[in-house]
């Protein structure tokens, strides 16, 4: 990744009839970078991919592309190709003159498009299947031709729209494997779209959790992980407790009448906030070592951890812990001091996004 | 640019549509006319309905027009049903080759399924009458029934009939009470299409009718020479309404089953 | 359904009812078209069919009509399938049913309706006087049978046409364009070619009619101008069933032809004029 902006949306807005899906977005995005637009149905990260590819012009604001302003350059002409989410093959053509097409278009001489075009197919491990027709292939092999299409223009960005939507959860996890061999190989920026938040975690350099037309916090997927920025995020990204709690001074928040000490500062003294911990960073003790003091009301095993529920002081906790703990026994709840993240209440309209839809 | 397109778009639209609508436009409104001539405005008057109602002639063709559709299209509703059922029973090779010839008055010329019925009944029987004139139209219909039911028949959930065997019905009694009224929605629109077929045809009727005996088109078509008739702006202007009504009634029901359809989706995908 | 042997009974009268009303029915203009008014063995039927000086000159003209007939509603309906795929779901579908209704107007009360408009003395002959412009003359020539047979055959051009061009996936479009061809080039690299079977589909849906007609013929062409079916009709009508035949069967050949070339799917070509 070089540290040079190669995207800029400046300000963008759109609205679709009544309903406005993008709300003043503001978005860089960095020359060979792999980012992922993450967010749940209709939180607008499509239509921020498809401003980028061209297919939808904002109501406002700019696309800045290499410095130069193309919010209104039609898709033929932008240097970004595009992986549909059906991926999109022309069900006419055979797979390399799917893959050619682009090449055709520029009037490429034939032997280099075969060349260009036997290269992809290498690639994407597809050798041989030039004369195959796209409506014979499976899932994984349609999405590879269709990265192969893209790719072989050399296009400077890679949209991806959901590319791994389509198929089972084996050869997903495949995939996730090869686009980022794919990333290193090709040596140019991605952006991917997602509402899975595993596939953005594995995937991604950076992170955009956008909901409700917003960005709601930007960075590494650790920092996304560890550190969400308000309760939307927490919740969206992995399983979270988030809790109404009282700031009682810096370093220290009531939950549910306990007194649990923490890291953070600034909130002010006595000010309601939420209070966001990991099932995972949620330790069981005996009852007598905590004043949280609840019951288990239920035990899954997940495999690798068991999956509980506690029930302390009216709220259901969620615990995952290696070591098992029966249903009906009584437990003790403590959590380290770093391991507690405390948010800000969402006060405005806008910030209503950011907080948690029941 | 995005807008002009779409607004060349819309004026394309309109322009044909006024095209389409020209001819029909124009007999409703000329229906009300008073004058004789066709285009002179001679005041607002229903004499050309009168003149309508009062024309023995063209009332008995409509009369026998629409004995003739509703008779066709109800015996080629039953044979069709019916042979959806068969259809299905069949091996898919058996089923493809029985439906291609089925449909093969769908395919051929008009004149051809016409000329090859009249030699075929004055053959076997001599003159034309009213038997050939229904047994033709049922010829002519009963595609367009198979292809309204046989997709619906085969939607539906075998186990569901099944259900009302193992619950003691006959099979008879299941058919009537569980699978008739699932698949309806598609014998109605069959039974509806099948009768906007015949009362529209021409050609087969003209070959295939009795002596003396008319419907409405094989009507206009032998008084030809007359010219065009008063009678004909309130006819046009009266079927055209007729029509109207029987095409969003078979619109209407194709959408309540087609939403009916969509919940039944919907619920079976919840269950997984 | 009952059980399975059971059932296949049921369809016995459709069955009953292809063989004796669409098989036997064909086989009798076989029969007379090879056989001589002594009852004998003969291709003079067909040989006389096609050799006929008046039947060839007939065959032109019907080929012409059709072909011109068929060409200007696909000039017609193509852009009107692509403007109508444009709009919004709902509207297509109110427009598409907008589009079909006037088809189901009596058939011979459009042709005479068309003859209102058409007539030496009609609305269009009226307008013009009224404006100046010298009167007309397209009654009862080529040219209004041509119209006629647009104008009734133009929904078989049109619903082919939309609902392939309808079903095309609007990200194949967006494809096209991403990979660098503009407005034209997708049209022609992408959007024709799907849209093609609906094309052909079209043509046959519109040919086999037009080749075929004679009422129309009759009806805005006056009683002047003789198709092929004209000649057929007056053949029966006549009681020339022989020679008759002979002509029926050629045409049935242009129409197994046509069919054939469109694959012949009678099913989706009967279902794209339900409503």
């Amino acid at each position: 990744m070089k540290n040079e902006k190669l995207i800029e949306l400046v300000g963008v807005t759109k609205s679709f009839g009544t309903e406005q899906v993008l709300k003043n977005l503001d978005l860089y995005i960095l020359d060979n970078e792999f980012i992922t637009l993450l967010g749940p149905s209709g939180c607008g990260k499509t239509t921020t991919l498809r401003i980028i590819g061209g297919f939808v012009t904002p109501d406002t604001g700019k696309l800045i592309f290499d410095g130069k302003d193309i919010t209104n350059l039609p898709p033929n002409k932008r240097q970004l190709n595009t992986v549909f989410q059906k991926y999109a093959l022309f069900p006419h053509m055979n797979v390399f003159d799917n893959i050619a097409f682009g090449l055709r278009i520029k009037n490429t001489p034939e032997s280099e498009i075969k060349k260009s075009v036997g290269e992809m197919l290498s690639m994407v491990g597809l050798s041989g299947y030039e004369n195959r027709s796209v409506v014979s292939l499976s899932g994984g092999q349609q999405q590879r031709i269709a990265i192969a299409r893209a790719l072989v223009n050399k296009p400077r960005v890679l949209l991806l729209d959901e590319p791994l939507g389509a198929l089972d959860f084996k050869m997903r996890q495949d995939m996730q494997y090869e686009l980022k061999n794919i990333h290193k190989q090709a040596g140019i920026t991605f952006i991917y779209v997602t509402h899975d938040q595993e596939e953005a975690l594995t995937l991604s350099d950076t992170i955009a959790v956008m909901n409700q037309g917003i960005i709601q916090q930007i960075g590494t997927p650790e920092d996304i992980y560890n550190e969400p920025k308000n309760a939307f995020v927490a919740d969206f990204i992995g399983d979270s407790n988030i809790i109404d709690g009282i700031m009682v001074k810096d370093c220290l928040v009531n939950i549910f009448g306990v007194n649990f000490p923490c890291v953070d500062t600034g909130f002010g003294n006595d000010k309601p906030v939420d209070v966001v911990i990991r099932p995972e960073d949620v330790i069981l003790t005996s009852p007598e070592k905590s004043d949280m003091k609840g019951t288990v009301t239920s035990l899954i095993f997940k495999g690798v951890h068991y999956e509980m529920e506690v029930m302390a002081r009216g709220y259901e906790w969620l615990v995952h812990s290696t070591k098992m703990e029966p249903v009906g026994s009584e437990v003790g709840i403590y959590v380290e001091p770093e391991n507690i993240q405390i948010m800000h209440k969402p006060r405005s309209e806008d910030e209503e996004a950011a907080s948690v839809d029941e | 640019m995005k807008r002009l397109s779409a607004f060349l778009r819309g004026v394309y639209i309109a322009l044909i549509f006024a095209l389409l609508y020209m001819p029909v436009a124009l007999m409703i409104v000329l229906s009300f006319n008073g004058s004789r001539s066709s285009y002179e405005w001679g005041g607002f008057s229903f004499v050309k309905y009168e003149a309508l109602f009062n024309n023995e002639i063209i009332m008995e063709a409509l009369l026998t027009t629409v004995l003739l559709g509703f008779a066709s299209a109800a015996l080629a509703t039953i044979i069709g049903t019916l042979a959806c059922i068969g259809l299905l029973a069949m091996k898919k090779k058996l089923q493809k080759t029985v439906t291609t010839v089925a449909n093969i008055p769908l395919l051929n010329a008009d004149i051809v399924t016409g000329i090859s019925l009249m030699l075929f009944f004055s053959a076997i029987v001599g003159r034309m009458n009213n038997v050939t004139l229904i047994a033709s139209h049922i010829t002519l219909i009963l595609p367009y029934v198979v292809l309204n039911v046989f997709p619906k028949l085969s939607q539906f959930d075998k186990s569901v009939y099944e259900a009302a065997l193992d619950l003691g019905a006959s099979p008879i009694k299941a058919f009537f009470k569980v699978t008739l009224p699932d698949i309806f929605p598609g014998v109605l629109t069959g039974f509806l299409l099948a009768l906007t077929i015949s009362l529209d045809d021409f050609t087969i009727t003209y070959f295939t009718k009795g002596q003396g005996i008319n419907t409405l088109s094989t009507l206009i078509y032998t008084n030809r020479i007359r010219g065009i008739l008063p009678e004909y702006y309130a006819l046009a202007a009266l079927t055209f309404i007729a029509v109207l009504f029987l095409i969003l009634v078979m619109q209407i029901v194709n959408m309540r089953s087609a939403t009916s359809g969509n919940n039944r989706a919907k619920a079976q995908k919840n269950n997984y | 359904m009952l059980t399975n042997k059971k059932s296949l009974w049921l369809s016995g009268p459709y069955l009953v009812w292809i063989a004796g009303f669409i098989i036997l029915p064909l086989l009798t203009i076989f029969y007379y078209a090879f056989t001589n008014l002594q009852g004998g063995f003969t291709f003079e039927n067909i040989v006389g069919a096609v050799t006929d000086t008046a039947n060839i000159k007939a065959f032109g003209l019907t080929l012409l009509l059709a072909a011109a007939a068929t060409l200007i509603a696909l000039i017609l309906a193509y852009p009107l399938a692509i403007c109508l795929a444009k709009l919004g779901l709902k509207k297509q579908k109110v427009f598409i049913f907008l589009f079909i209704l006037p088809m189901w107007m009596n058939f011979m009360l459009q042709m005479v309706a068309i003859n209102v408009i058409l007539e030496d003395n009609g609305i269009i002959n009226y307008l013009l006087s009224a404006l100046g412009f010298e009167k007309i003359h397209i009654a009862n020539t080529f040219g209004a049978i041509l119209i006629g047979m647009v104008y009734d055959y133009f929904p078989f051009m049109l619903l082919p046409i939309y609902n392939t061009v309808s079903r095309i996936d609007g990200d194949l479009i967006n494809a096209s364009k991403d990979l660098g061809a503009g407005a034209i080039r997708t049209f022609f690299k992408i959007t024709f070619p799907l849209s093609f079977p609906g094309v052909i589909s079209g043509i046959t849906m519109v040919f086999v009619p037009a080749i075929s007609d004679f009422a129309i013929a009759e009806m805005l062409g006056g009683g002047k101008i003789m198709l092929v079916g004209n000649i057929v009709e007056m053949s029966f009508t006549k009681g020339h069933y022989y020679q008759g035949s002979g002509l029926a069967l050629i045409l049935m050949a242009f129409v197994v032809i046509s069919s054939l070339v469109s694959g012949g799917d009678a099913e989706a070509e009967g279902g794209a004029i339900l409503p």
